[in-house]
């Protein structure tokens, strides 16, 4: 049984890697979860921890098999870490809801960055000013990074412009914000991709020079205000400067 | 394509940053191990057709992994063995005889900087690495520390030992033939039909043109999956075997994503991954499920036999400098 009452199940993910999932689905609460037992982990590590990834609804720890076969040669690596992870699970979390980044990301919704929004207005029956409206009218929670450096997945968009992914990806340009499902998400690198495109920010998702080489964290809560061209061209300036 | 890679970049895949890294880490720390390197030092991972290399100074250096019939100054030099190489000494490799990742390592290492605590080539951010990019003609590595030899060399040479990894392929328990791969299950393997179970071990695959350092696809009867549910994104691994919408399978290998939400029906076990990564396009795999105790032991084993030819190859080494003065 867990402290704050999350049902998990555990389960290997190779022979140097162990799985905790709490379910197969995106909800808030559960990944507030995974966001505060991976902080835990982060702030005093399990030993022969290599790393902690958190995901939606799951957190892998990849260890070192040797180091933690040495903490209890009668049991497999697998075996010991399971009961460290458990005894982890156990444990109160101190902090759960802490303070959250609020960041704010301004994108250009114009056409010429928005490839797929007239197509998404049209099969929404809704307007251009309506997707932009309800696309700015929240604030979204940062589940998880993954797929590219510095992508976060982030929801949920109003069920009105939710939209399915492309069946085929499409070369996508860096900044771009788009839409899957109830996701939305920025690319921060010119990658292909199957989102649904409805604007351009001109705010760098990543940068490998700086020390924080990623504007998101997961556990941020960001909020998109539409910006003109003229705006996003001086953004832009001033971003290459700094 | 040729890039510097070391033993991968950790720590920062909750924020999308893969750890990359060499494909064969096997072959990688052996070839270091043999100049006196760290296991993990940074060193050139090629793939054939491989760059052309011109010593501008004297070094010590080694090859490991693939064989791709090198030749310095147009003779033929062995994998595996120290080689004292002098100014405007011509490195080639002319075809691929085995395997598909070869390994250039010189003592003292690549100067160059790391990023994220790791000097591998991460592509896709164009970072780590030489310029965090693959290595082009003219590009000009500079050496750690120069290599400094008393005896006036009158041609390159290569030293007598030669490092021993027939372990890899005589004595590893309970593999039957090269193509031989040993994987765990997935959290997904019981979503597979029976029938596509058993054509998953005793059916082969074949890895196909669409395969690089990201990860193989592979080609076979198409499997099946009992629940067609998508698998919410989570964290996958160097050798996270999923299953595709079309019923085919990726592998993933070291340029893989942090997450992904294809089931991860089996994983390839660490101690295989060496194996896997000298595999290329056309290559046969025949899948055969073990234990996790097993893939443990493997892996340890694997360890404990490099710690024996760090050992041997660091003897070796002091002992032929005292012998020659250098």
């Amino acid at each position: 049984m867990n402290y704050t009452g999350f049902s998990y199940n555990i389960f290997s993910l190779g022979d140097a890697a162990i799985t905790v999932d709490f379910g197969n689905y995106i909800d808030i609460d559960i990944n507030k979860e995974v966001i505060a037992r991976f902080n835990q982990l982060q702030q005093t590590p399990l030993p022969g921890m290599i790393e902690a990834v958190p995901a939606y609804s799951s957190l892998t720890v990849y260890y070192d098999v040797a180091a933690i076969r040495k903490l209890n040669p009668g049991l497999t690596a697998f075996e010991t870490m399971q009961q460290l992870l458990e005894e982890r699970l156990k444990q109160p979390i101190l902090q759960k809801d802490g303070e959250e980044r609020i960041i704010k990301i301004p994108v250009c919704y114009d056409t010429e960055f928005a490839s797929d929004i007239q197509q998404l207005a049209a099969v929404k029956n809704i307007s251009v000013e309506e997707v932009i409206s309800f696309h700015t009218a929240k604030s979204y929670n940062v589940y998880m990074l993954g797929f590219l450096p510095g992508f976060a997945y982030m929801g949920e968009v109003d069920e009105k412009i939710a939209t399915p992914r492309k069946s085929q990806p499409v070369n996508v340009a860096a900044g771009s914000v788009g839409i899957a499902g109830k996701q939305t998400g920025i690319y921060p690198l010119a990658s292909p991709g199957g989102w649904q495109i409805i604007g351009r920010t001109p705010l760098k998702l990543f940068n490998a020079a700086s020390l924080a080489p990623t504007l998101l964290r997961v556990g941020d809560l960001v909020q998109f205000y539409p910006i003109n061209k003229s705006e996003f061209e001086k953004i832009k300036i001033t971003e290459s400067i700094g | 394509m040729d890039t510097i890679q070391d033993m991968g970049r950790y720590g920062h895949q909750l924020l999308g940053i893969n750890p990359t890294g060499a494909m064969d880490k096997y072959a990688m720390q052996v070839t270091n191990m043999l100049v006196g390197n760290k296991p993990g030092e940074a060193l050139i991972e090629l793939h054939f057709p491989a760059s052309v290399f011109m010593f501008t100074q004297p070094a010590l250096i080694a090859l490991g992994g693939a064989d791709f019939s090198a030749s310095i100054n147009g003779e033929p030099v062995p994998n595996l063995h120290c080689i004292i190489v002098r100014k405007n000494d011509l490195l080639q490799f002319h075809k691929p005889v085995s395997g598909a990742r070869a390994y250039l390592t010189v003592k003292g290492g690549i100067a160059i900087k790391p990023w994220l605590n790791s000097y591998s080539t991460h592509l896709k951010a164009k970072a780590g690495g030489f310029n965090g990019r693959n290595l082009h003609k003219d590009d000009e590595l500079l050496i750690n520390q120069p290599f400094f030899s008393s005896a006036s060399l009158d041609d390159f040479k290569v030293l007598s030992w030669q490092a021993d990894t027939k372990y890899l392929t005589a004595a590893q328990p309970g593999i039957n033939g090269n193509d031989e791969i040993l994987m765990l299950p997935g959290n997904e393997w019981e979503r597979l039909t029976n029938e596509s179970k058993e054509n998953f071990t005793m059916t082969s695959f074949v890895i196909t043109q669409q395969s690089d350092r990201m990860g193989y696809r592979l080609n076979n009867i198409p499997l099946h999956s009992m629940i067609n549910d998508e698998v919410v994104s989570s964290a996958v691994s160097f050798g996270t075997i999923q299953l595709l919408p079309d019923g085919g399978l990726i592998v993933l290998m070291a340029d893989h994503q942090t997450t992904g939400g294809y089931p991860r029906v089996a994983h390839v076990i660490t101690a295989h991954h060496t194996k896997l990564a000298q595999m290329k396009a056309g290559d046969k795999i025949h899948f055969r499920m073990t234990d996790l105790a097993t893939a443990e032991q493997l892996l340890i084993k694997q360890q404990q036999h490099l710690l024996q030819l760090q050992n041997a190859c660091t003897f070796r080494l002091e002992q032929y400098f005292n012998e020659h003065h250098h």
